[in-house]
């Protein structure tokens, strides 16, 4: 007698705030809320790029847990219940972002992301109007040796969403990050500057996925640069397939 | 190989040298060599010669009192630290007085008493051979029951056997995190996997701890027999052991003793001529702490950048290169052998409900015996600190003993009476840690304590992620400032916001755990913060 095939990935059923919904269990928490249009802040993660769970601003409550969970690289599960929205985990969305503000310069008014930038914009969405925590007035270099592109580090966040698309999307691993700590910084090569770069085949993704002014075209002026990261997911998958 | 066979062949060691009655022991673990142990051990090596067939000088591993190194101890052969005659602070010149007093009466002048509590308090499991054994000779461990657990569980127990002893015994995880090493043991041996890895964490990057360094200078032997039982039970054939580059003695007498374990057959191919095999490698860490995460450990190994990735998956179920992946400290694979030797109920007999077994600790600061000691689970803080330590030097009183390092707290007078365990230490808002305890006297300033981990922490943050990167930076800034009287209450009020949201959100360990320092410090101290506040 033909037995029915056995699924590996089972389904399972969860509830997200006051949403009941099902979900692959291969899934992450981040991937079905995205799916449902459910809101959760995030700055590293990206459809289409490996988990990085960085940023943290993804942190969700999970029922009967006291600690939090990033939704970007937790799985679902058979009954989750998760809160993606308390008045805890605002504040710390709150702080992380204030964080980011002081920790490089970012002038808004004349950055060419202005108006177009994931972080200005989560800052805004999460009521983030004014910075407690002192910035830090550090001056980082800037990187105009490539004839299409710009590295500025001072809107760098450090997402290192450049580094895994040039990695596992144009597979060239231009991108890395050197140092610890607050000293990190995104490199080309073995730290060279950009416009010398062996591995780089100029194909931009970089620039498209990052989500600040840090990594833009040569030439455009204040709020000009606007990205476009429609390509990501449909060369993931082809990726994925091939 | 049959356990009568080894038993025979420790007979045989033993054998060997019957004729020798007494030793000369000289420390030469990392401490004593930096205080010039190596010149004593060669006057004494030189003077004694062949010691007229019935004394030898040998070299040793750490015997605890490291702060009055170097040590030379004079002994019956076989006879314990305890029952020797030690000699502190011992120079080259010293050398002919002490060979006379091998048959003669003690040096006075020279003397550290062995019945004071500092040794007669200690239960010594873990550190059992240290400063007994000479690391680098395999049949001296061989000749002290070494190995025989190893061909025990071989030939006697099934991988089944192996992991309810370890279950029984309570032993938990030693490097900090106190996670049972049964239920780690068994969780990889359940998941299904052709290549499983043992992984021995031997990176110990605590400021003032050195407890693992001492295990692995005195008694090699015995942390790769725990990981070789480890590897039989969890159906692993491959394993490292990741220390770090500043430790060069740990390397090169681990190094000897894997050479000597393999030439003997006890690791490597068909190991004690059974089915098993298991190979175990060195890995060098370069000195970061975060590299003791167990997830950046094992990017590092792998060759990658030594950044921790979000858990789960656990290493148990995707570890080195996505294998199934056993990881355990030093000290808690040094507790393996005696386990197995003993039976599992008679490691749960000691210590106290929920913490088996003994513990190690490194004492430093403010303490008259600084040094490594051994005691059972539940031993309390003041008998650690008052009665083994000594007491506080120069007359001076005691304000706080660190434990845990740049993870854990501080823990006042008022609680000095409680039993030391996992979860005793955390409810005063401390960890266990790996067995770092630094005593603080009232001279030290609680904030500038905290500010110097914080600055640990900042320095060590990998940079993954924002909240310990940026977080850590924004706390020691301000420590720094109220450090230096310019702080006010809203830059108080921050900290403690900066601290919640770090600890909460980071994304592993060492940012989770950085604030703690700071809290615990203004949970016992806060009228220190508030006495130095500007608008206070
Ligand atoms: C920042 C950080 C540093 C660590 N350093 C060490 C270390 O040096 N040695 C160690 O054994 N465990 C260290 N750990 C704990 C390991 O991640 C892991 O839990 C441990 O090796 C497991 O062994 P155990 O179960 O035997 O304790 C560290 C953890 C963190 C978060
Ligand atoms: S990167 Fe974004 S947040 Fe930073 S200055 Fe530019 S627009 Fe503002
Ligand atoms: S350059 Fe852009 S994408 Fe790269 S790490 Fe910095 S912010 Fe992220
Ligand atoms: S908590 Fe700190 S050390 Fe750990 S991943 Fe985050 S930045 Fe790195
Ligand atoms: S999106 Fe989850 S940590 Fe950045
Ligand atoms: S190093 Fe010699 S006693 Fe510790």
């Amino acid at each position: 007698m033909a037995q029915p095939a056995t699924p590996t990935v089972r389904v399972v059923t969860l509830r997200i705030d006051d949403h009941d919904l099902s979900a692959r269990e291969d899934e992450t928490i981040i991937e079905v809320c995205r799916e449902h249009h459910i809101p959760i802040p995030s700055l590293c993660h990206l459809d289409g790029l490996s988990v990085w769970g960085g940023c943290r601003l993804c942190m969700v409550e999970l029922e009967g847990q006291s600690r939090l969970y990033a939704a970007c690289s937790t799985r679902v599960a058979e009954g989750m219940r998760i809160q993606t929205q308390s008045d805890r985990l605002r504040r710390y969305r709150h702080t992380i972002l204030e964080l980011l503000f002081a920790e490089r310069n970012h002038v808004c008014s004349v950055c060419v992301s202005n108006g177009h930038c994931e972080l200005q914009w989560l800052a805004q969405k999460c009521g983030v109007d004014h910075v407690r925590i002192p910035y830090r007035h550090v001056a980082y270099p800037v990187d105009s040796s490539h004839e299409m592109f710009r590295l500025d580090h001072n809107r760098c966040i450090l997402c290192t969403r450049c580094v895994r698309v040039c990695d596992e999307i144009e597979g060239a691993h231009t991108w890395d990050v050197m140092n610890r700590g607050t000293d990190c910084r995104v490199i080309s090569d073995l730290a060279q500057p950009w416009g010398n770069s062996d591995t780089c085949t100029s194909c931009g993704k970089c620039v498209q996925v990052c989500p600040t002014g840090a990594l833009v075209k040569q030439g455009t002026s204040v709020g000009e640069m606007v990205k476009d990261q429609h390509f990501l997911p449909i060369l993931a998958r082809r990726r994925h397939l091939s | 190989m049959h356990p009568e066979d080894l038993a025979e062949k420790a007979a045989q060691f033993r054998a060997e040298d019957a004729a020798i009655k007494r030793e000369v022991r000289v420390c030469m673990a990392a401490s004593c060599q930096s205080s010039g142990a190596a010149p004593v051990l060669e006057a004494l090596t030189q003077l004694c010669g062949d010691g007229g067939g019935t004394c030898r000088v040998k070299g040793v591993g750490c015997m605890g009192l490291c702060s009055a190194g170097p040590l030379v101890a004079v002994a019956d052969k076989d006879c314990d630290l305890a029952d020797s005659v030690l000699y502190r602070d011992v120079m080259p010149t010293d050398a002919p007085d002490i060979m006379r007093s091998v048959c003669g009466a003690p040096v006075e002048r020279l003397r550290c008493p062995t019945d004071q509590p500092f040794f007669a308090r200690q239960q010594r499991i873990v550190l059992e051979n240290c400063g007994i054994i000479d690391p680098d000779s395999f049949k001296s461990y061989v000749a002290v029951g070494g190995y025989a657990a190893l061909v025990k569980a071989l030939s006697e127990m099934t991988p089944a056997e192996v992991l309810r002893e370890v279950t029984t015994s309570g032993l938990r995880g030693r490097g900090g995190g106190g996670y049972p090493t049964g239920l780690k043991w068994s969780t990889v041996a359940k998941t299904p996997g052709a290549q499983k890895y043992v992984i021995c964490n031997a990176d110990e990057g605590d400021p003032g701890a050195f407890m693992d360094r001492a295990v692995l200078e005195s008694d090699p032997h015995r942390v790769l027999e725990g990981m070789a039982i480890a590897g039989y039970a969890i159906g692993a054939n491959k394993a490292y052991v990741y220390v770090r580059a500043e430790y060069p003695l740990a390397v090169e007498r681990l190094q000897t003793a894997l050479r000597k374990a393999r030439g003997a057959g006890f690791l490597g191919n068909r190991v004690a001529d059974t089915q098993f095999s298991f190979e175990v490698e060195i890995r060098l860490g370069a000195g970061a702490f975060v590299c003791g995460e167990e997830t950046a450990l094992m990017a590092s190994i792998e060759g990658l950048r030594g950044q921790p990735r979000p858990r789960p998956p656990y290493p148990a179920e995707s570890g080195l290169w996505g294998c199934p992946t056993l990881i355990n400290n030093v000290e808690s694979f040094a507790n393996i052998a005696p386990i197995i030797r003993n039976g599992g109920d008679w490691f749960a007999g000691i210590g106290t409900e929920k913490s088996k077994g003994t513990k190690v600790f490194a004492l430093a600061g403010k303490i008259q015996n600084t040094g490594l000691i051994e005691v059972p689970m539940g031993t309390s803080l003041r008998d650690i600190i008052e009665v083994i330590g000594g007491g506080i030097p120069d007359g001076k009183t005691f304000k706080a003993v660190q434990t845990g390092g740049p993870s854990g707290g501080c823990i006042p007078e008022q609680h000095l009476d409680i039993g030391v365990d996992y979860d005793s230490l955390k409810t005063l808002g401390t960890i266990m840690g790996s067995g770092g305890m630094i005593v603080m006297d009232d001279t030290s300033c609680m904030v500038d304590v905290a500010r110097y981990f914080m600055e640990f922490c900042m320095t060590e943050s990998c940079g993954k992620c924002i909240p310990c990167r940026a977080g850590t930076q924004q706390m020691h800034g301000l420590l720094d400032k109220i450090a230096n009287g310019q702080g006010t209450a809203a830059d108080l009020a921050l900290l403690e916001e900066l601290c919640e949201v770090v600890q909460a959100t980071s994304l592993c360990g060492l940012g989770q755990t950085a604030p703690n320092p700071v809290l615990s410090t203004l949970r016992y101290f806060r009228d220190e913060y508030e006495a130095k506040l500007a608008d206070g």
